[in-house]
Parts: C-alpha cells; sequence; structure tokens
C-alpha cells in the first residue's frame, strides 16, 4: 500500500487550498485518480488543477507511477495499470475518448519523430485535416522557422542535432492544436546547455498558445522553471 | 474467429493421427481402440536407434547453428566480413533444404567434386574410393547439412532482432569497460538477442528434429532417422502398415517434445553458467579463440553451401561429367532448353500460391500481432501451440488427417485448398519471424500518433506499418520460401493437380538424374532469392534517404 | 456380366460396411449401369462406342510415377494421340510414389466420396495393386471390355492376368512387361557375371564392387527374388503362399545374403536407394554391376549422358523375373469412361510398339504379335534395334513373380539382419 499524495499547492503561486477538489471548467482537472499494477496501489485520490498556460509539475522517483499517469490521461494507458478517478479537459470527461480524440498532445523523452517521414512530413502530421494545401504548407513554413529548421524540412530527421529534433517534435505536437500539453521528461536526454534552452523554448511556446500543461519530472530545476503546482507522488 | 477456420485442417490432422495410432481408422476397418500399433512400432528393429539419431542430430544441429550465428555476429559485427556473409545470407536461405543436401552431396561423397578436385593427381584414384563420406554412417554431413541451412536463418533472426536493440552503445560501453569486442557483444548484447529469437531457435529445433528430405539425402538407408522410417511406413503399400505409421508419427512428436525440453533445460544450466561467465568480469579470455571459430563456422556455411550451389550449376549444364574429371566432359544446355516451358508454368503456379499465402499469412499475423496488442493480450496461449503444430508433426502424418477434412467439404484440388494448406505451415514462419519486430517496436511511436490526432487504424497504416515495413517484407520473403519448398501439402491439398516447381522437382529427382535434380534445385531457389532480394531492396529504395529504416547502417 | 459383378460385390460387402459400402455399390451400379447399359441387346462394338461418346471431352487425371523423362515424355505423347483422336485430354499427375495415390483414394473414401474422384487412371502393379483390390478401391472389372484386350493371347502371357500370383480380375489392364536385365560397362568389366552365384564369387574378388538397392525399393527386393529363385531348392514352392516352409525355403537365400555382405559396397553398411542410384555409381565407377526392371535402361541412358556408350545390357543365364505392369481406375474415378479409352488406346499395337523402342522406353510388349494385322505388326517390324539393349529372343528366360507372401516376409528378414 503506497502512501496517498494529494495535489500539493506551490504557496508562491498564493492560491488556497480549496480549487483542489473543484472542476474548473478551462484547462485540465484531474479528479481523485488512483493508479494500481497488478492490485497493488500506486497511488490514490489524486486531484490537480491546471489552469491555461499554467504548467503544473508531477514528480517522483521512478516505478511512482508518473509516466503511466500521463498515458491515462492522454488515452494510450499500458493494460497492465489500472487507473479510478476521471479526468476532465475544459470541463469535459475525456475518460471515454479514443485518445486521437482528445486533442491532449504530449512530448516523449525521446523526439520519437517517425523514421519513415522527413522533418516536415513528421510536423505535417499533427496537422488537422481540411486545410488547403497552401495553408498546410504556410503552416509548415511557419513551424520550421519557429524552430530554426529553415528549409530543413526535406530532411531525414536521422540527420538532425539532438535539439533540433526535440524542437521539431514539439512543433509536431502543436501543429495538432491540442487543447492541452503532457511532458514526459523531455528535456532529460539533453546536456545541460541545451536542457535549458529547449525548457525554454517548450514553456514560452505553451504558455504563448494558454496551453495547460503536465510536465513529469526528476528534475527539480524544470519544477522551478515551470513555477505551477508541483504533485510529489510517493515511492511504489 | 478467423483463426479457428484456419486451423480447422490442424485438429484434423492431429485426429489424424492419433486415433489410427490406437487402431481407430474406420477406412482401413479399424474400429476398435488397442495398443498394438505401438507395439508394432517398438517391435519395429531399430526403432529407438532411429528416434535417438533424430534426437541427438537436432540438437547438435541447432546448437551449432545458433552457436554459429550468434559467436559470428558477435565477433565481427560491422565488418567487411559481416557484409559479406550478410549478402551471402539471402542467396543461402532461398535455396530448399534438399538442393543443399543434394550439393553436399555433389560435393563431399567419394566421386564428388572435393574428391575429383585432388584426384587423380595426388590420390591416385582412377575410380572413386569406396568410403562412406556423404552420407556417412554418424551423421556428421548430415548435421553439416542442417547447420549450412538453418544457420542463415538464425542469422537473419538475430539481424531482426539487432533492428529493435540498441546494440552499438551497449557494446560500445562494456567496450569502454576493457571488455574486448566479442565478449563485450556476447556479455552486453548476446542475452537480449537470445531472448527475441526463442521462437525462431525453437522451430529450428523442431524442423531438424523432423526433417524428412535432407535425411532421406544424407543418412545411409541402414541409419535412417525417425522422420525418414514414418515416411516409410506411410509409403508402404501395405495399408495395415498405416497404424504404425501414425503410431509412429506421434512418437515424432513426442521426440520433438523431448528434444524441446531438453533444449529448455540446457537453456536453463547455460544460462546459470552464462550469468557466472558475465559476473566474472573476464574481458578477454577465449576473444581469440571465439573470433576465430566464429569466423571458421560461417566460412564453413558458406563455403559448403556457396560450393554445392555452384557444383549444382555445373551439373545442371553438363552433358557428360565423369569421375575424375574436375569439370565436365561435355556441356550441353538442353535440360534447360527442353523445360523451359515446363518450368515457366510451374513457376507461376508456385509464384501465385506462394505469394497468396505469404501475402495472406502477413496480414493474418498482422492482424492477430495488432489485436494481441490493443486488448492488451498477453501472447502465449493455447491458439498459439495450436500455430505451431504443423511445425511439430510430420507432415505426412498430419497431412492425411487434414485432407479428409478438405475431401469431405469438397474443397480438394481447388487454388484455396492449396493456398490454405500452404498457409498452415508459412503462417508460423511468418508469425514467428514478425512478432519479435513487432511487439518489440517502441508503442511511444503508436502513442505519440494517436496523441496527434490519428485513429487506431491511421497510426497503424500511416506508422507502425511504414516503420517495420523491411521486418513485414522480411517475413513475406521467408513466406515465399516456405511455400515454394512445400511438396506434400501441395500434393494432397492440390489433389496431385498443381504442379508446382517443387512437385516437379521430387517427381523428377525420384528418377536419380543428377543434371535435372540440380537444374531444379536452382530454379527452386530463384523464386524464394528474388523474395529475399525484394525484402532488401524495396526499403532500401523507399527509404534511400532514411538512415534508420534502409537497412544500411 | 452380371455374374462377375455381383460376385465382386459380394467381396465388397465383405469388406466395407454399412453406408459406406451402400454408396460405392450405388455409385459402382450407377455407372456400370452406363458403361454396360443393356448388356444383353447391344453388342460389345455399340457398347465401346457409348463408352468412347462418353469419354470425349473428359480429363482424364492419369497419376503415374513421374521420375522418369522417357516415361514422361512417352505419356504426354499419349496425352496427344487421345487427345487428337478422342477429344480425350490427360494431365499427368507426377508422383514420387504410387503409394500416395492410393492414399488419395483411400482418403476420399474415409470421407465418404464414392464419385468425382480425384484420381481417374492409376499407374499400378504388384504390391499396391494387391492393396487396393483387397480394400475395393478400384473399379472393374473393366479390362476385358477393352476391344485391343482380345490382342494380348492371356495363355501364353499368364502375367497378363496375374500380378504377381494375384488375379486381376479384370480391375486393371496391362501396359507393359518388365524384366529384370543386367547393365554392365564393356571398358571395365568385359565378362560380367552371369549367375547369381558367379555374382558372390565377383564380389568377393571384388570387394566395394557390387550392390543392390535397399528392400523395399523394388528392383532391390527383385534382386533378392532372383537370388531366391536360383537359390531354392524347390522354385515351385514359390508360386504358393509363404507358410511353416518360409524358413527351409529361405535359409539358401540368407545363407547367400551373409556370404556377400561383407564385400558389398560400403561393406553393407550402406546401400542405394534404388536403381537410379545403383545405375549413377555405376556411371561414376564406384561399383561394377547395375540392374533394372526397364529393359530399355541402358539404350535411353546412353542417349540421355547417363551412362558411358560402352554400357551393356544382359541377363543372367538361368532367365531373370519378369513381371507385368498396368493401369487401373478407381472406384470413384470421375473420368473413368475416358480413363478406360486411354487404356485401350496404350493396347494399340502403335503405342505399344512406341514404348518397345529402345531410345523411346525399350520395354516388351504385352501384346502377341501373332494376333496382330499385316499394319500392326509393321510397327514392331520398324523398330530399329540398340547396340545397347537386348532383342526379344536374347532377353531369354522369364522366371515368374513369387507370390506377395514371400517377400513381405523376406523384406522384414532383411531389414531385422541388414538395414538396422
Amino acid at each position: 500500500m503506497s502512501a496517498v499524495s494529494a495535489a500539493v499547492d506551490d504557496p508562491e503561486t498564493g492560491r488556497g487550498p480549496e480549487p483542489c477538489s473543484e472542476l474548473r471548467s478551462a484547462g485540465l482537472a484531474l479528479r481523485s485518480v488512483s493508479a494500481s499494477i497488478g492490485g497493488r496501489d500506486l497511488f490514490i485520490n489524486l486531484n490537480l488543477s491546471v489552469g491555461p498556460g499554467e504548467i503544473a509539475t508531477v514528480m517522483g522517483p521512478s516505478g511512482a507511477g508518473k509516466s503511466a499517469l500521463l498515458s491515462h490521461i492522454c488515452g494510450v494507458g499500458d493494460p497492465d495499470f489500472s487507473f479510478g478517478g476521471s479526468v476532465a479537459l475544459n470541463g469535459h470527461d475525456v475518460g471515454a475518448l479514443p485518445a486521437s480524440q482528445r486533442r491532449i498532445g504530449v512530448l516523449f523523452q525521446d523526439a520519437l519523430l517517425f523514421p519513415h517521414l522527413s522533418v516536415g512530413e513528421n510536423i505535417a502530421f499533427g496537422l488537422p485535416t481540411g486545410l488547403g494545401r497552401d495553408e498546410r504548407n504556410a503552416r509548415i513554413a511557419a513551424a520550421l522557422a519557429d524552430a530554426g529548421l529553415t528549409g530543413m524540412g526535406g530532411r531525414d530527421p536521422a540527420t538532425l542535432s539532438g535539439g533540433q529534433k526535440a524542437r521539431a517534435a514539439l512543433m509536431r505536437t502543436l501543429l495538432a492544436e491540442p487543447k492541452a500539453v503532457l511532458l514526459d521528461e523531455p528535456f532529460s536526454k539533453l546536456d545541460a546547455a541545451l536542457r535549458d534552452k529547449f525548457r525554454r523554448f517548450v514553456f514560452d511556446h505553451v504558455r504563448e498558445r494558454a496551453l495547460p500543461t503536465l510536465l513529469v519530472t526528476h528534475d527539480p530545476a524544470d519544477a522551478a522553471a515551470a513555477a505551477g503546482p508541483v504533485v510529489e507522488l510517493a515511492p511504489p | 474467429m478467423a483463426l479457428c477456420v484456419f486451423l480447422g485442417p490442424v485438429v484434423a490432422g492431429l485426429a489424424g493421427s492419433i486415433l489410427p495410432s490406437f487402431g481407430y481408422f474406420p477406412a482401413l476397418g479399424g474400429e476398435a481402440f488397442s495398443l498394438a500399433p505401438w507395439r508394432a512400432l517398438a517391435a519395429y528393429p531399430g526403432l529407438g536407434a532411429a528416434a535417438w539419431f533424430s534426437f541427438w542430430t537436432g540438437l547438435a544441429a541447432t546448437l551449432l547453428s545458433l552457436a554459429a550465428a550468434l559467436i559470428f555476429t558477435a565477433a565481427w559485427r560491422g565488418t567487411v566480413w559481416f557484409k559479406a556473409f550478410q549478402r551471402l545470407v539471402s542467396p543461402l536461405l532461398s535455396v530448399p533444404h534438399s538442393a543443399v543436401a543434394l550439393g553436399m552431396v555433389f560435393l563431399l561423397a567419394p566421386s564428388g567434386w572435393a574428391m575429383r578436385a585432388v584426384s587423380p593427381s595426388l590420390t591416385g584414384f582412377e575410380r572413386p574410393p569406396d568410403l562412406a563420406t556423404a552420407p556417412d554412417p554418424f551423421g556428421i554431413v548430415y548435421v553439416a547439412c542442417l547447420v549450412v541451412k538453418e544457420t542463415p536463418f538464425l542469422f537473419l533472426m538475430i539481424l531482426a532482432a539487432l533492428n529493435q536493440i540498441p546494440d552499438s552503445p551497449l557494446s560500445a560501453s562494456a567496450r569502454t569497460m576493457g571488455y574486448r569486442r566479442t565478449i563485450a557483444w556476447l556479455k552486453a548484447v548476446a542475452p537480449l538477442v537470445l531472448r527475441q529469437i526463442r521462437l525462431p531457435v525453437l522451430a529450428v529445433l523442431a524442423y531438424s528434429v523432423s526433417v524428412v528430405d535432407v535425411a532421406l539425402i544424407l543418412t545411409p538407408v541402414t541409419r535412417p532417422t525417425l522422420g525418414v522410417l514414418v515416411l516409410r511406413w506411410f509409403n508402404d503399400p501395405d495399408l495395415a502398415t498405416q497404424f504404425v505409421a501414425a503410431a509412429g508419427a506421434c512418437l515424432q512428436i513426442g521426440v520433438v517434445l523431448a528434444a524441446g525440453l531438453v533444449w529448455k533445460l540446457g537453456e536453463l544450466g547455460a544460462g546459470r553458467l552464462f550469468r557466472r561467465w558475465i559476473a566474472s568480469g573476464d574481458r578477454s579470455r577465449g576473444e581469440n579463440g571465439l573470433r576465430v571459430g566464429g569466423f571458421a563456422l560461417a566460412s564453413l556455411v558458406g563455403v559448403l553451401g556457396g560450393f554445392g550451389l555452384v557444383v549444382a550449376a555445373l551439373w545442371s549444364v553438363a552433358q557428360r561429367w565423369r569421375f575424375p574429371d574436375v569439370l565436365p566432359s561435355a556441356w550441353s544446355l538442353r535440360f534447360w532448353d527442353r523445360h523451359a516451358e515446363a518450368l515457366l508454368q510451374a513457376a507461376g503456379v508456385t509464384l501465385t500460391v506462394a505469394a497468396v499465402a505469404a501475402a495472406l499469412s502477413v496480414l493474418l499475423a498482422l492482424a492477430c500481432l495488432e489485436n494481441e496488442k490493443r486488448r492488451g493480450l498477453k501472447p502465449g496461449n493455447g491458439a498459439l501451440w495450436l500455430l505451431y503444430t504443423p511445425l511439430l508433426t510430420p507432415q505426412i502424418a498430419f497431412l492425411f488427417g487434414a485432407q479428409v477434412l478438405l475431401v469431405t467439404i469438397g474443397l480438394d484440388g481447388a487454388w484455396v485448398a492449396v493456398i490454405w494448406f500452404h498457409m498452415l505451415f508459412v503462417g508460423p514462419y511468418v508469425f514467428l519471424s514478425l512478432s519479435g519486430p513487432y511487439r518489440k517496436l517502441d508503442p511511444r511511436y503508436r502513442a505519440a500518433a494517436v496523441t496527434l490526432g490519428a485513429t487506431e487504424t491511421q497510426a497503424f497504416f500511416r506508422v507502425v506499418l511504414p516503420v517495420l515495413l523491411r521486418p513485414v517484407l522480411v517475413a513475406a520473403a521467408v513466406g515465399v520460401a516456405v511455400s515454394v519448398g512445400q511438396y506434400l501439402p501441395t500434393v494432397f491439398a492440390g489433389a496431385g493437380r498443381f504442379e508446382t516447381l517443387t512437385t516437379e522437382a521430387v517427381a523428377l529427382s525420384a528418377g536419380g538424374d543428377r543434371r535435372l535434380v540440380a537444374m531444379l534445385a536452382l530454379s527452386q531457389s530463384v523464386l524464394p532469392f528474388l523474395g529475399f532480394l525484394a525484402a532488401i531492396m524495396i526499403p532500401a529504395w523507399l527509404y534511400r534517404d532514411r538512415r534508420e529504416l534502409s537497412g544500411f547502417r | 456380366m452380371l455374374g462377375p459383378l455381383s460376385a465382386n460385390f459380394a467381396g465388397l460387402m465383405a469388406r466395407v460396411k454399412g453406408a459406406l459400402a451402400a454408396s460405392v455399390l450405388i455409385g459402382g451400379l450407377a455407372a456400370c449401369g452406363a458403361v454396360v447399359s443393356s448388356a444383353s441387346a447391344q453388342s460389345a462394338d455399340a457398347r465401346w462406342e457409348a463408352v468412347v461418346e462418353k469419354a470425349r471431352g473428359q480429363e482424364v487425371f492419369w497419376n503415374a510415377w513421374g521420375g522418369a523423362e522417357v516415361y514422361n515424355d512417352y505419356i504426354a505423347w499419349v496425352g496427344e494421340q487421345v487427345q487428337a483422336r478422342y477429344g480425350v485430354s490427360i494431365t499427368h499427375v507426377k508422383l514420387g510414389d504410387t503409394a500416395e495415390a492410393v492414399r488419395k483414394v483411400l482418403a476420399e473414401r474415409s470421407a465418404g466420396r464414392s464419385t468425382d474422384g480425384s484420381v481417374d487412371l492409376i499407374w499400378i502393379n504388384g504390391e499396391n495393386f494387391k492393396t487396393m483390390k483387397d480394400n475395393a478401391l478400384l473399379y472393374g472389372p473393366f479390362a476385358d471390355r477393352l476391344p485391343n484386350f482380345a490382342l494380348i493371347d492371356t495363355e501364353a502371357n499368364p502375367t497378363t492376368v496375374s500380378d504377381f500370383t494375384v488375379p486381376t480380375d479384370g480391375l486393371e489392364s496391362p501396359w507393359g512387361m518388365a524384366k529384370l536385365v543386367f547393365i554392365h560397362d564393356q571398358a571395365t568389366l568385359p565378362e560380367p557375371p552371369r549367375s547369381v552365384a558367379a555374382i558372390l564369387d565377383y564380389a568377393n574378388a571384388n570387394p566395394g564392387r557390387i550392390t543392390y538397392p535397399a528392400p523395399p525399393d523394388f528392383t532391390g527386393s527383385t534382386f533378392l527374388k532372383q537370388v531366391l529363385y536360383e537359390t531354392a531348392a524347390d522354385p515351385a514352392a514359390l508360386q504358393r503362399p509363404a507358410g511353416e516352409n518360409f524358413d527351409a525355403v529361405t535359409k539358401p537365400l540368407w545363407d547367400y545374403l551373409d556370404a556377400i555382405n561383407g564385400s558389398l559396397w560400403r561393406g553393407g553398411a550402406d546401400y542405394p536407394k534404388n536403381s537410379a542410384a545403383l545405375r549413377q555409381l555405376l556411371d561414376d565407377g564406384e561399383i561394377d554391376l547395375a540392374f533394372s526392371f526397364n529393359i530399355g535402361e541402358a539404350s535411353s541412358a546412353i542417349a540421355q549422358g547417363q551412362l558411358p556408350e560402352t554400357a551393356r545390357t544382359y541377363v543372367l543365364d538361368g532367365g531373370t523375373i519378369g513381371n507385368t505392369h498396368f493401369v487401373a481406375i478407381p472406384f470413384n474415378a470421375a473420368n473413368r469412361e475416358g480413363a478406360m479409352v486411354v487404356a485401350n488406346f496404350l493396347l494399340t499395337p502403335e503405342a505399344q510398339a512406341r514404348k518397345a523402342t529402345p531410345s523411346i522406353w525399350g520395354e516388351a510388349t504385352v501384346l502377341s504379335i501373332d494376333r496382330l494385322d499385316a499394319a500392326g505388326r509393321a510397327f514392331f517390324d520398324a523398330i530399329p534395334s540398340d547396340p545397347a539393349s537386348l532383342t526379344p529372343e536374347e532377353l531369354g528366360a522369364t522366371l515368374p513373380e513369387p507370390h506377395p507372401s514371400w517377400m513381405t516376409r523376406i523384406e522384414e528378414g532383411w531389414l531385422q539382419r541388414y538395414g538396422s
């Protein structure tokens, strides 16, 4: 039986403890979420609200169920885990929706650019359907420029540097026009200099788009930079 | 479920082997159960020796093939020699087992090419010496032939597994700790590889224990394997022998299972030793031996297989080629010429059956794997065992029962029946060569796709399939190769009306004309070879600008 | 017509039971009805005309051993001829072993298919025939309804109606006469041994140069029969089923085999698989003597480049074992009229003479030359002679096949002593 962890509000934000039991209509809200694997509880009664442009952080040691939680939220859960409670996005429960309709973007530890597609095609993968060709091309070009990848749309992703890959992956996620973003330790594999730069890059983009964002990390520096609520999951 | 329909003949085939072994076979007047067939089986002269022979040769061949493929990979990965062997693999895989066996005879028999090369100059032999070299009484050449044929298969499976294992960083990190190249790979990477190729290894074991066509060519008449005996009984004109044959077939299944069990136990024991070796911290002891040994085994495979093929090619254009001539004294293309039309026609039938059977098998395997993935099912249930049954059962025993089913539903002699029966043997190989890469595909690719708004189906077609294109095509090529080699399933399901390259080859090789047999063996190899070539070239071309998928890393 | 039919069905009833028997019976009767159609009213000619009429357009699936190009070519030629003459097409289902066809018919009966079977015609004799006959897997009797059957003098040629001493009862139609012949290379062995005793002496003087295919291979078994026949005190006993006398009659055979075994090729530790392998060993120079059940083997093998030009055929002084091979129709054949037309065509002088031509097949005819008209004889007179083969006169006496029960037990004994 693992220890219980409730949402811990960041005192610096000045918000009181009471909103955690309330579902706010805008943003991402977890209510009484619990997780278990093979009948063993990882955590129970997790409550967390993430407002637009806010970046909440989930911390905890390996095996605490951080990544499983993210998978559960975006709908690609591992069947080995079972979850209770509810997940709502902008006031709508997304639990019954397939991952493809939840509009929750994910950035993984690895860039996971599809190796069979070019950089541009990877970015285009996220674009909504129904756009005209010019519109598509314009958005891809803009995203490439934004990521500092101008002219690299035709490149093999395997030829990009680590930082380039990571930025391309973020662009791919953002072009899918998500309503929330989950970050699964996306900075952990980058070297220190790059990490700060990329973290700022990511945070700037999600804030600019006012996306509720949930970050999973080991690194307290990440949590500090996120400057949002922090949840500490207990060891298993 | 589709799988049940697909596996119907398996159940019928098993029943068709087990019931008669207990005396139940109404069409032959056997209507009461009895142990008489088993008693007759036990009384057969040399039964124990034959079963033992099958057992140990199968285990030895599997062990040696695995060792050759693994050690060679460990010692020479990333070198030109490795690339050279990689190039040799497809042709060797394409050659049917019986053709490799014939190549060994062409090469090693007392009248074979090796002896011709040194006669009479060195040996003084004007006529071949009376030596039992191929076949030999100890089963050495027989095991060698199986190793020649199975090493490339396992090598291919190891390569496929390595697509999913970050082996260069792993072995590099071991090397930075002072481990020498081969030891580093064996200690850091091999355990991961072995875990992934467990099924293919077991398939090789089952095949090696029960193979018949190679044994027919490379074992002395007086030292048959159990499989040869079972075939002999099934072909006995006296139909009463069918009961003994059925009992023999069941015994054969038992021997396969026993070999599997011993292998499993050996795996446990070897695993313990292996871990102790890993923990010992030895960084270089044995390195040179392993390097030389791996190279020697791989070159033996290459030389025996390759030279056998070359000699077969020579035979196919020989008119007269007597001992001790090193080259034919009279050449002729007339065998090719005469049979060109028939061969092309047979090739058409062969290709149609093989392509459809392989394609359907790949689809079925993908559907099963995708289903397993989406429902979160765990592999390793009963259906899987059923899937592999056709590989474990002597074909001829299994096929009789399956054919009764086919005749009952009136499908014998139809295309669909031939393809269906081929799939019984193609399916397991396709499944086992595909399931490893499929299950090891990083699940986050799929997760990335669906969180970007793609449905599960779109994710499958737009991401999973393209990324797995190479393993999918390799599985299809393996399927084509397996299908091309099928003799009995074609004869049974096709009611003898489907002339494939292999039915032609088997029928004509009964006449024992070396030149004809050589020509047919080569023609049998062409289609699978093209299949493997396509499986390598298509991704290499499509993904020529995609470093991770082109296959040239 | 009804007499033999009902006798045959009585035999069937004894073996096959229940619904299975009924379906065979009905299927058989219906088909016979079509063939015999009011036997009393019509002449044999008219009945045959009906068969030929019904056969037109049928595709006959002829299951025949496909191991020799010369045989396959001959069958292809037959296909062209019957297509042109009767509108019957032939598909040669090439078998590695005749037992495959037997099992196919058996599987069909197991599944209850008593009509529309997949095998129309089988090239068969000996044990496979006995098996099919004993298990009521054959259609007939039909052989004596073939017009050309009259060209065979079954009295002078008893093996045409007695297959390994088993009466054919019209269930198979003769196709050719096989005889054990020996082949040697004049260049290496000018004076070959001309009796089994001489072969033993030769083997002992030249170890490793003699062998025989392992029984139950047909040629290997025939060699054992030859030895049995030549060494047995009373060869006439072999025409009756083996019984209590088995050990006494076969003792000389075992003595012979014991005496020769150590001097055989590979010291008797391995044997060639079949006569083709034997011939290959002769060509390679590993052995000095091959034998074959095909009289024209040496000629066609030389023409194919499989034996040296100096290969010659000979027979043993006391005569050699000979038998007849046949074609039969399974009980459930879908195209039985077409199959009968083919069987009849095989008995035409033209087809038989072609088969007797050394460069084509080189096998003795089953027809009796004195029953042929001038046109028929002309076909045989036109056959060119070949130095590597023997003329009918040179072939010498034919020893009859022993009753199958002898070989069953001898093969068992051989396996015990030498085969494992």
